[in-house]
């Protein structure tokens, strides 16, 4: 497929490089052609790149041999119905000077360009709000430049205040200065968290109200960056993997298998059947603990205790399998480059087989409380409504796009792990309301558990790691009883999985979307550069649209059933 | 200064016993306030229900109120940007207050040692006990709670602790 779009990409863009890297066509445009480029990628039938799945920026200073301009920006686009995955690379001469803004193609772009701005410092031409935001007000320099000292923290004093972005919101949505004035109209400015219960986490929502009616609302989120990627710059790939795990705690080894999937992806390992199998059930189980926890949350959002204890407990009893399976309650770090921690244990199957069954008694006792609920009817049906085109436009994926009615899977688009072969549906909105968003986490659930089922069928026997002795360590046996076996051990240990130099891109259908991973790798163990892209962090760019115009409290229990999870959004 | 009640008694001969029933008191009836805001707060969800039931500590008014607790209770990684706010809730808590640092980002900072995050919150607020792990398991959660159970029974109303404590926030 890839060469015929590389060749339809060489004929429409004959000044820009293109080639192909894993399945994305990569394009290298000068900077005065990045606009018309990516507007032509979005805007021309034949490539339709509807989504903008993520922008990142690159710092050159101590790559070996490194291009001619220090930095570079990286747009990653896809056109999901064709399965077509772009990214259009543009050198940045000077950062100062910056490139010309994406934004009013897509509206993700806001807020990818802002968080490349604030770690990287490199300013978007046209670009409507730029300013931090992962890091404080308070901070100067850009973290992510590789001359910027890892542990060199910076003091906050004091929080933002957000007035001048409430008020332009305000403006924006054709709120003037009279209206504000009007007595009937009395604007209040309503501040929620960064700590309150109904943020699910540190996110600090500020809105402008009428009444309880919602005009104007904006974001502030960063309250948990932990800066992931500058960390996961000094550690090789293999130690990458706990950090991953704390990414999305809900469901962490979704997060494992995505990420050393990535560096597979590159380094060219097919890992074994048996390993691909425990992947898919344990992604699917996963899916599962995350959705249950999701809604459980959201419940309580509603005012529904007990389906929380129908739910969570669920959760709860899944932790004695996790447990005895990994070792760990949430961090699991479960898999290796190359394959697994280790296998299932033994009678490993009836644990599963029980577990499931409890949780579809579970979701039936959680869903008999709510299927014909008219109160969670009336709270969440024709609420908080976001259009497909609007979802497309600010980067939604997983299920909250698919509540706005795009069926897109990756599990069906670009099936891995034989994702193809297993039998099971993926549901789709039809109004893209709060109701869509919550009822496709539960039929996602009972679609993963047949997976699940299906998988447990048809599991192969046989090694879970690869026998590469570059990629996977050796059994322990040989390394205390050969030299060899002890020189591959230290060699992997202390230098890390060595990658080629290049940069990729390759993604995951995580529980709350695609999770995708940017690599640029200079050819040692340990990554040059990681960039998450998190599924949640476009979500949350896209949470005004759907809460403007509704009620304060129709916001709160918007925030909990797009499962926004902080360690996903800020990284 | 000691408050209320208290306050009015001086150095008298009554209080060792006031603080007896006062301690038993308060170590029964602990309200925490759940500064989460990470992998460790979905633990300490774990740890409010069912199984681990954190109610039999008589502690499961879980408020999100500074003013309605005493027990602060921070669940997961603390940055420089999220600072200032634990700060303010920390001070809004009235007296006598306790802090517990769920898990090694709070305690210390954990794997995150960068430009983002704070080297644990004690650089910040006084903390009485620290646990360890990455998550914490919830018994651990129940352990921390009972080591402040105790140490509230050895202490006096009369006396009011971390007055000396300076954060780099301060």
């Amino acid at each position: 497929m890839n060469t015929t779009a590389l060749e339809k990409m060489k004929a429409a863009f004959p000044d820009a490089t293109c080639s192909t890297v894993l399945d994305a066509v990569v394009v290298d445009v000068q900077a005065t052609a990045l606009e018309s480029t990516l507007s032509r990628l979005k805007n021309d039938p034949s490539f339709n790149c509807g989504l903008l799945l993520d922008v990142t920026g690159i710092d050159y200073l101590e790559y070996p041999d490194p291009p001619k301009a220090r930095f570079s920006v990286v747009y990653t686009l896809r056109n999901w119905q064709d399965n077509l995955l772009v990214q259009v690379r543009c050198a940045v001469a000077d950062p100062q000077d910056g490139v010309t803004t994406a934004s009013h193609l897509w509206g993700s772009a806001n807020w990818g360009e802002r968080e490349v701005y604030d770690q990287y410092g490199i300013n978007f031409k046209g670009h409507p709000d730029l300013r931090r935001i992962l890091n404080h007000w308070q901070f100067s320099g850009h973290p992510l430049r590789k001359d910027y000292p890892i542990d060199k923290g910076q003091i906050c004093y004091e929080t933002d205040s957000l007035e001048k972005e409430i008020k332009a919101r305000l403006f924006e949505n054709g709120i003037d200065e009279s209206t504000m004035r009007d007595i009937n109209t009395e604007i209040m400015f309503l501040n929620i968290g960064p700590s309150h219960p109904a943020t699910h986490g540190a996110i600090r929502i500020l809105t402008a109200l009428d009444g309880e009616t919602i005009l104007a609302n904006v974001n502030e989120i960063g309250y948990l960056h932990r800066g992931f990627e500058k960390t996961a710059e000094s550690y090789t790939y293999n130690q990458v993997v706990p950090l991953t795990d704390r990414l999305n705690y809900c469901s962490s080894v979704i997060n494992n298998i995505a990420y050393v999937k990535a560096v597979e992806a590159w380094l060219g390992v097919k890992i074994t059947e048996r390993a691909q199998f425990m992947r898919v059930v344990l992604t699917e189980f996963y899916r599962v603990l995350d959705h249950l926890v999701c809604i459980a949350a959201n419940l309580v959002d509603m005012g529904g205790l007990t389906n929380y204890w129908y739910l969570f407990n669920e959760k709860e009893a899944a932790y004695d399998f996790i447990s005895r399976l990994t070792g760990s309650r949430l961090t699991t770090s479960f898999t290796r480059i190359g394959g697994m921690y280790r296998d299932f244990y033994e009678g490993w199957e009836v644990d599963l087989k029980a577990q499931l069954l409890s949780i579809e008694k579970g979701i039936g006792d959680a869903l008999k409380l709510v299927e014909t609920n008219r109160i969670i009817h009336d709270r969440t049906q024709g609420v908080c409504i976001l259009p497909a085109e609007t979802a497309l436009s600010y980067g939604f994926t997983g299920p909250n796009l698919r509540a706005s009615g795009v069926p897109f899977d990756l599990r069906k688009d670009a099936p891995y792990y034989n994702y193809e072969a297993f039998d099971f549906e993926v549901p789709v909105g039809s109004t893209g309301d709060i109701y869509d968003r919550f009822m496709i986490r539960f039929a996602e659930m009972t679609q993963s558990i047949r997976i699940i089922r299906q998988a447990m069928q048809h599991i192969p026997e046989g090694p879970i790691n690869v026998g590469d002795s570059q990629v996977c360590l050796p059994p322990k046996q040989q390394v205390y009883s050969k030299i060899e076996g002890l020189a591959n051990h230290f060699k992997l240990i202390f230098e890390g999985v060595k990658a080629p130099r290049g940069e990729w891109y390759d993604s995951f259908e995580a529980a709350n979307g695609e999770l995708g991973f940017h690599f640029v790798s200079d050819g040692s163990g340990r990554p040059y550069k990681v960039k998450v892209r998190p599924p949640c962090f476009y979500v949350m760019g896209g949470f005004h649209k759907m809460v403007e115009g509704y009620m304060i409290a129709d916001a709160v229990i918007n925030l909990g059933c797009i499962n926004i999870i902080g360690g996903e959004l800020d990284r | 200064m000691a408050l209320g009640f208290e306050a009015h008694l001086g150095n008298t001969v009554i209080t060792t016993k006031l603080d007896a029933i006062i301690n038993w008191g308060r170590e029964n009836s602990l309200w925490p306030f759940i500064f989460g805001t990470a992998c460790c707060a979905i633990e300490f969800m774990s740890a409010a229900a069912s199984q681990h039931d954190i109610s039999r500590f008589g502690a499961e008014v879980v408020r999100f109120s500074p003013r309605q607790a005493d027990l602060l209770l921070v669940c997961g990684t603390i940055s420089y940007k999220q600072a200032p706010i634990l700060k303010r809730i920390y001070e809004q808590m009235p007296l006598p207050k306790w802090v517990v640092a769920m898990g090694a980002c709070a305690s210390s900072g954990g794997m995150y040692d960068n430009y983002c995050t704070v080297q644990g919150i004690d650089t910040i607020i006084p903390v009485d006990v620290y646990i360890s792990g990455c998550p914490p398991r919830p018994e651990a959660i129940l352990d921390a709670l009972m080591k402040i159970q105790k140490q509230i029974e050895g202490e006096t109303i009369l006396q009011d602790r971390h007055k000396d404590f300076k954060g780099i926030l301060d």
